[in-house]
């Protein structure tokens, strides 16, 4: 459903000007039962050439490895029987969000339903095609991770594919298109100002930087949610609540309430990727004792109390 | 003439929430009975136990993509009645603008591409009215959805504004939304809604929205369509279609609709609760019991939500779906859009209730009667955000609590029920709507709404499953994939 929120151009447009054409989508396409299960037949025997193949969903293989716990309807057979067989016919293999790609939010806590990805069980390589799976192209699972994915990561992946291929090059380490993968969702945080001077949030709907106390992910977390923004114009942390890193394996458990930042000894766990520690310590609390009257005071409101001043910005 | 009965099985079911699957028995032409099976679990409820409270703003709304706010407020809700927080006004405001933003976005998009396509397939092709219909509504290639699919991304550059994104938003608290408006963003969402409002009387009603939620009876619509030219709104074009395939003798269940009440005002509501069977009554929810007779659930009682199990039992003889059963005062209530305007009492809605009950053709007009409603109520909210009012307040999480949230997604009546036990979760149940709608029997051998609404579908010269079904179904709007969280 994230990816109808398309934009500039819409779904429909950016499918048909990158000459991509739907063989079936289970919420777009008019096919219903017969034609569907004709349709995943003819993929499963090679007699219809799949260039992506595209699942969403967490793959379930339980119960007791029979697959039961997901048929596929009408076909009385398990989905993840259908997606082995078409998958080792398809040019290209996505995995469309997090659950595909690494089982998600469906395999946390006991994971119930012994849910993993297309090529992932969590962090570890496997997962039900196996770490060795290749597509006809030689391409392992392409990993459109994310919960949900914003719909130009996976639009952009497909038209990548129409235009001229990804190559291995084109994934990172956990096979996600860097694209989107080889950037931080601090990127672009609005609340940057706050982070700079550690000017931090205590409470929801608080203005100020929410990595401090409110679990914010946003300096590990690969994603380019700051920079592209979802829905025209938000991202998590805009919308005023921490960047959980929805985009890597096991997210879903990250061992800690999702909005409370665990600290040792005071000091957040967690430090900004790339960033050596005794340097985050130091500038920390040099900033700390460097910030502005307005950033303290704004960063525990909801609205901001304090205007930044005016001044002449002329050299003079 | 009779011929011997046979059984077909229909799925998979495409434009529709994730997977469903459909047996019939077919007699003398037409549907004799329907076992109908979601054939997937995943075990949120298990997923949900030993962890601490608040995670379930984060887990609950992955169990879909299509109704995640909806499942997020269910579990602030809960979270609420558990701590005793009550939300300030502009929380109240912004969240009932996140769960109408996705409310409306569901009944739009139902409409558009998950419904109305059926009537573009070549089974209708020698019907005079298909060419029509099949130019202006065919599956991801008709002019509806073309014009449809831009506008509703445009519609939810609200949840952009006021939730980060959608779906999978934790602006919903317990205490309020975390997104606080400033005054040019109240501005702005009241353009977004008038953008989207125009939309609607430009292209789906053919009429001003105050027009739509002032007809007051059968007569009224019917009136209202013929004043204007068939294919100058969509309404109107489903209301010919609808005439000329007797949609309305189509689909009829138990005719006892429920809703726990729509969005909340200053503890009143939008939409009223209740249960109205041509009676009004109140919703016990003590009375409400999950039966899993013929669910591969574990158990052989029915149990209220708060004592819910959730363990799966996938050689249970008899069994047919990993949906529950569940039922009120040991009863099937249907719970949607139609269900929600009739309890509303909705003076149209009743009408078309009384002369016809719950149909094909009366759910699809309450959906887009809702549709108009909620808009208007919409703006109205966001003219009253107060920027620069709290939008938000906070409270320790008890260690020992219970609590409950009911809400009223767009598919119907969804509650959450919790259980807190040193500081974690200890139970956590969840009846979504299309669990109460496509339940499966129960001990009494009594169907669920869904199977009862298909039996009586006919089928079509040449058919070998009905198409007829295919309507049934979609005129629900289910979402299989909260069903079987």
């Amino acid at each position: 459903m994230s990816l109808l929120c398309a934009e500039s151009p819409d779904l429909l447009t950016t499918l048909e000007v990158g000459g991509i054409r739907l063989l079936w989508h289970p919420a777009l396409s008019e096919a219903s039962g017969a034609e569907v299960i004709g349709l995943l037949e003819r993929a499963a025997a090679g007699d219809l050439a799949v260039d992506a193949l595209c699942v969403e969903g967490a793959l379930l293989r339980g119960p007791y490895g029979t697959g039961r716990f997901h048929m596929l309807a009408g076909t009385g057979r398990p989905m993840i029987d259908w997606v082995r067989d078409i998958a080792a016919r398809s040019r290209y293999t996505l995995a469309i969000g997090s659950c595909a790609a690494f089982g998600g939010v469906t395999a946390g806590g006991p994971n119930p339903s012994d849910a993993c990805g297309l090529q992932y069980d969590g962090s570890h390589r496997g997962g039900l095609l196996g770490e060795a799976y290749r597509s006809a192209e030689n391409l392992p699972v392409i990993n459109v991770a994310g919960c949900p994915t914003h719909p130009n990561w996976v639009l952009e992946a497909l038209l990548a594919l129409a235009e001229s291929g990804l190559g291995r090059g084109d994934l990172d380490e956990l096979a996600r298109p860097r694209m989107y993968a080889d950037q931080l969702v601090h990127h672009g945080c609005p609340r940057n100002e706050y982070y700079e001077y550690k000017a931090s949030a205590r409470g929801p709907s608080q203005l100020g930087c929410l990595m401090e106390h409110m679990g914010c992910l946003g300096t590990q977390a690969h994603a380019d949610c700051n920079t592209r923004l979802w829905n025209g114009e938000g991202s998590c942390v805009r919308g005023g609540y921490a960047c959980i890193n929805c985009t890597a394996p096991e997210f879903e458990e990250p061992g800690h309430p999702f909005t409370v930042t665990p600290t040792v000894a005071g000091i957040p766990v967690g430090l900004p990727t790339d960033m050596p520690k005794a340097w985050f310590v130091a500038l920390s609390s040099l900033s700390k004792a460097a910030t502005p009257e307005r950033l303290k005071t704004n960063a525990t409101s909801d609205h901001p109390r304090i205007a930044p001043k005016v001044k002449s910005t002329r050299y003079r | 003439m009779s011929e011997a009965p046979r059984r077909v099985v229909v799925g998979p079911f495409n434009r529709v929430e994730g997977d469903l699957e459909i047996t019939l028995d077919i007699a003398d032409g037409r549907v004799a009975a329907a076992r109908v099976n979601s054939p997937l679990y995943r075990g949120f409820e298990k997923i949900l136990a030993g962890k601490d409270p608040r995670d379930a703003l984060v887990i609950a709304p992955r169990i879909c993509g299509i109704c995640s706010v909806s499942q997020s407020m269910a579990a602030a809700y809960a979270l609420a009645d558990a701590q005793g927080l009550a939300m300030p006004r502009n929380g109240e405001l912004a969240t009932n603008l996140v769960l109408a933003g996705e409310n409306v976005a569901d009944h739009f998009t139902h409409f558009y591409l998950f419904f109305m396509p059926d009537f573009a397939r070549e089974a209708y092709a020698g019907e005079p009215w298909h060419a029509a219909a099949a130019e202006r509504f065919r599956a991801a290639s008709g002019g509806a959805a073309r014009e449809a699919i831009p506008a509703r991304a445009a519609l939810l550059h609200l949840m952009g504004l006021l939730a980060g994104k959608w779906p999978h938003t934790l602006s919903v608290q317990p205490g309020g939304s975390t997104r606080p408006v400033l005054a040019q963003e109240r501005l702005r969402l009241l353009a977004q809604l008038g953008e989207f409002r125009r939309f609607l009387e430009r292209v789906t009603f053919g009429d001003d929205l105050e027009v739509l939620v002032g007809l007051d009876s059968a007569d009224a619509l019917a009136a209202w369509a013929d004043a204007g030219p068939a294919h100058g709104s969509d309404l109107r074009h489903f209301l010919k279609i609808a005439d000329a395939l007797q949609l309305d003798a189509l689909g009829r269940a138990a005719d006892r609709f429920m809703s726990y009440g729509g969005y909340r005002e200053e503890g009143r509501r939008l939409f009223a609760p209740g249960v109205w069977d041509g009676v009004l009554g109140p919703v016990d929810t003590a009375a409400i019991r999950e039966d899993v007779t013929h669910s591969w659930m574990h158990g052989e009682c029915a149990l209220h939500p708060s004592e819910g199990d959730a363990r799966p039992d996938p050689d249970k003889a008899g069994a047919y779906s990993w949906c529950k059963a569940p039922r009120l005062d040991g009863r099937v209530v249907e719970v949607g859009a139609l269900a929600r305007q009739a309890v509303d009492g909705h003076a149209l809605i009743r009408d078309l209730v009384q002369r016809s009950g719950g149909n094909v053709r009366s759910r699809v007009v309450a959906r887009l009667l809702e549709l108009a409603r909620v808009v208007l109520a919409m703006q109205e909210w966001a003219r009253a955000l107060s920027p620069g009012e709290p939008f938000c307040v906070d409270a320790p999480l008890p260690d020992t609590a219970d609590g409950v949230g009911l809400v009223e997604a767009a598919r119907g009546s969804l509650g959450h029920w919790l259980s807190i036990r040193d500081g974690r979760v200890a139970n956590y149940q969840i009846v979504a709507p299309t669990t109460w709608n496509f339940s499966p029997r129960d001990a009494a051998g009594t169907p669920g709404a869904l199977e009862q609404a298909l039996v009586g579908a006919p089928l079509r010269h040449g058919e070998d499953s009905p198409l007829a079904a295919q309507h049934i179904v979609r005129s629900f709007d289910p979402c299989m994939v909260c069903t079987v969280h």
